[in-house]
């Protein structure tokens, strides 16, 4: 008896039909067009932005709050404070509350009540965002009596909680069973469970998930226009008109005035890096308590 | 130090479905005692029926007594307090895949609020030699995940992780099914140390594992303990006819 051991090289690998061959070189062929397709609306738009706004940054452009029209020079950089204000009194409000509503679908929401909640979070992820708008100027700026910084918050903060809260559901249930139970055999309640098992084992999507919904709303201009209003001089209330870069973009943009369309340029290509930037320090310092092999 | 388990009428049910039929034993307390019987049987409803982990499936409900050492676990203690006092390893090896491998043996304690460090030292490097784990991982505790371990070694994590919590029972369901037969060699050698300290119940695919580790034999058979003796006696002289086709391998 000879086995194909004793002599390798009678046998050779069968022929691979041309039609296979040629069909799989299509697929392949198709596959890459689509990741180039993808990729150059992305790559045109970034340098674009560079191409029309570097000229117009520089220190001033940093550092100063507007000028006057027809004065050359002046800055966006109350702007740039005023979106940070606005983003953080939108996280501070939108996170917790996205990630506790996604936590209770996850882990309680398997009724009525659960449903419920599911279909109003999709239904108000497309709720347009000038309506989300409208929504705050009637609950804060009216009760208030003035634009504020809070209001842009609000409204921001509503646009990001069906995001967080459907990501951080998906994330929570994509934690096996078998981690749940590994922690009820040990004794662990169910809400110490879901805190410091589930939860800390699904961190790293639900961060995925909220710096989506932070890199969306950052760039978000209506929700703003009649909440935080916007402002020419710096301002640091949460209770007063606050300037953001969305809007300010859109004021100049929309303007009779050269300079003023270099500078939205300018600002725009601000904006895209200061969230890339932002992204990216959250990942790198969620990133770095991970253990290796860790999932 | 290990104690007995008395059952005693239990019956337990997945919504509408009965899965197990007035189960009465006695386990004998610092002994190794094997369940045996084909898939469905109701082996894996038993054993967590005796930590109330049955009670975690939704719709699943169990009724009769259950004994563990002076503990009644189905009137007058929760399943909290019950589960830290039992503990379990599960068919498949379920680290806590972010947590350190120290993380994951100190969970049991740190989850519930212990917290004297140089204690918590202590109990994690015993309860890994207990295992048998600690030449193994002793360099990388901290540094590397419970996830990145082997199957093995993951299941030996696992098993230290339950002892560390010093419960006086370790149920084990189908400890060994995931794992190769040099993994299983090593978990079967531990078996047979662990005895001494804790009881143990092991459910178990295998008939030659039953036979190596276990004092006692219970047959189940469509959700009834059809007969529950010494090893020995179920392996060569069973007094049930239907033991003895399963043994024999006529069915299951």
């Amino acid at each position: 008896m000879s086995s194909p051991a004793d002599n390798p090289s009678e046998f050779t690998a069968p022929q691979i039909s041309l039609w296979r061959r040629g069909l799989n070189n299509l697929v392949t062929v198709a596959a890459i067009t689509a990741v180039i397709i993808v990729l150059v609306p992305l790559i045109a738009v970034f340098g674009y932005l560079v191409y029309k706004g570097i000229g117009s940054i520089n220190w001033a452009f940093l550092t100063q709050t507007p000028k006057p029209p027809g004065e050359v020079g002046g800055g966006m950089a109350n702007a740039v404070a005023g979106s940070a204000l606005i983003l953080a009194i939108g996280s501070v409000v939108g996170v917790p509350i996205g990630i506790g509503a996604g936590i209770y679908l996850a882990e309680f929401g398997r009724n009525r009540l659960g449903d419920l909640i599911r279909f109003t979070s999709d239904v108000l992820n497309g709720v347009p965002s000038i309506i989300v708008g409208i929504v705050a100027y009637g609950l804060v700026v009216l009760s208030q009596g003035h634009f504020s910084a809070l209001a842009g918050g609000a409204a921001l903060a509503i646009m990001m909680i069906p995001t967080i809260t459907r990501t951080t559901e998906e994330m929570l249930l994509l934690v096996p069973h078998a981690v749940r139970e590994a922690a009820y055999g040990l004794g662990v309640s169910k809400w110490r469970t879901t805190l410091s098992i589930t939860l800390r084992t699904a961190t790293s999507g639900i961060i995925t998930g909220v710096m989506l919904a932070f890199a969306r709303v950052a760039g978000e201009t209506a929700p703003l226009l009649f909440t935080a209003f916007g402002n020419q001089y710096w301002n640091w209330k949460i209770n007063q008109p606050t300037a953001a870069l969305p809007l300010q973009i859109f004021t100049y943009a929309i303007s009779p005035y050269d300079e003023w369309h270099k500078q939205a340029w300018a600002g725009a290509l601000i904006l895209i890096v200061l969230i890339v930037l932002s992204v990216s320090a959250v990942r790198f310092v969620a990133g770095r308590g991970m253990l290796k092999g860790a999932g | 130090m290990g104690v007995s388990i008395e059952v005693d009428k239990l019956n337990a049910w997945f919504g509408k479905t009965q899965a197990l039929y007035d189960i009465t034993m006695k386990v004998a307390a610092n002994h190794a005692t094997a369940i045996i019987g084909p898939s469905g049987c109701g082996k894996s409803t038993f054993v967590r029926c005796l930590n109330r982990m049955h009670e975690t499936v939704p719709e699943a409900r169990a009724a009769g007594s259950v004994h563990i050492g002076e503990l009644n676990v189905y009137n007058g203690s929760s399943a909290v307090q019950i589960r830290r006092r039992i503990g379990m390893v599960f068919q498949k090896p379920n680290p806590f895949p972010t947590m350190s491998i120290y993380d994951n043996v100190a969970a049991g304690l740190k989850l519930n609020g212990y917290n004297n460090r140089k204690k918590l030292d202590e109990i994690v490097e015993r309860s890994l030699k207990l295992s048998a784990l600690w030449d193994e991982v002793k360099d990388t505790l901290r540094k590397k995940s419970g996830a990145s371990l082997s199957g093995g070694q993951q299941q030996r994590l696992c098993i230290a992780r339950a002892l560390a919590v010093e419960p006086e029972v370790l149920l084990m369901d189908e400890p060994c099914s995931a794992l190769d037969p040099i993994s299983t060699g090593k978990i079967e050698e531990l078996i047979y140390q662990l005895k001494e300290r804790f009881t143990i119940v092991i459910v178990t695919h295998n008939m030659q594992q039953a036979y190596r580790v276990a004092e006692f034999t219970g047959f189940f058979l469509l959700g009834k303990l059809i007969e529950f003796d010494k090893t020995e006696k179920i392996f060569t002289t069973p007094s049930d006819k239907r033991t003895e086709d399963y043994i024999t391998g006529r069915f299951g």
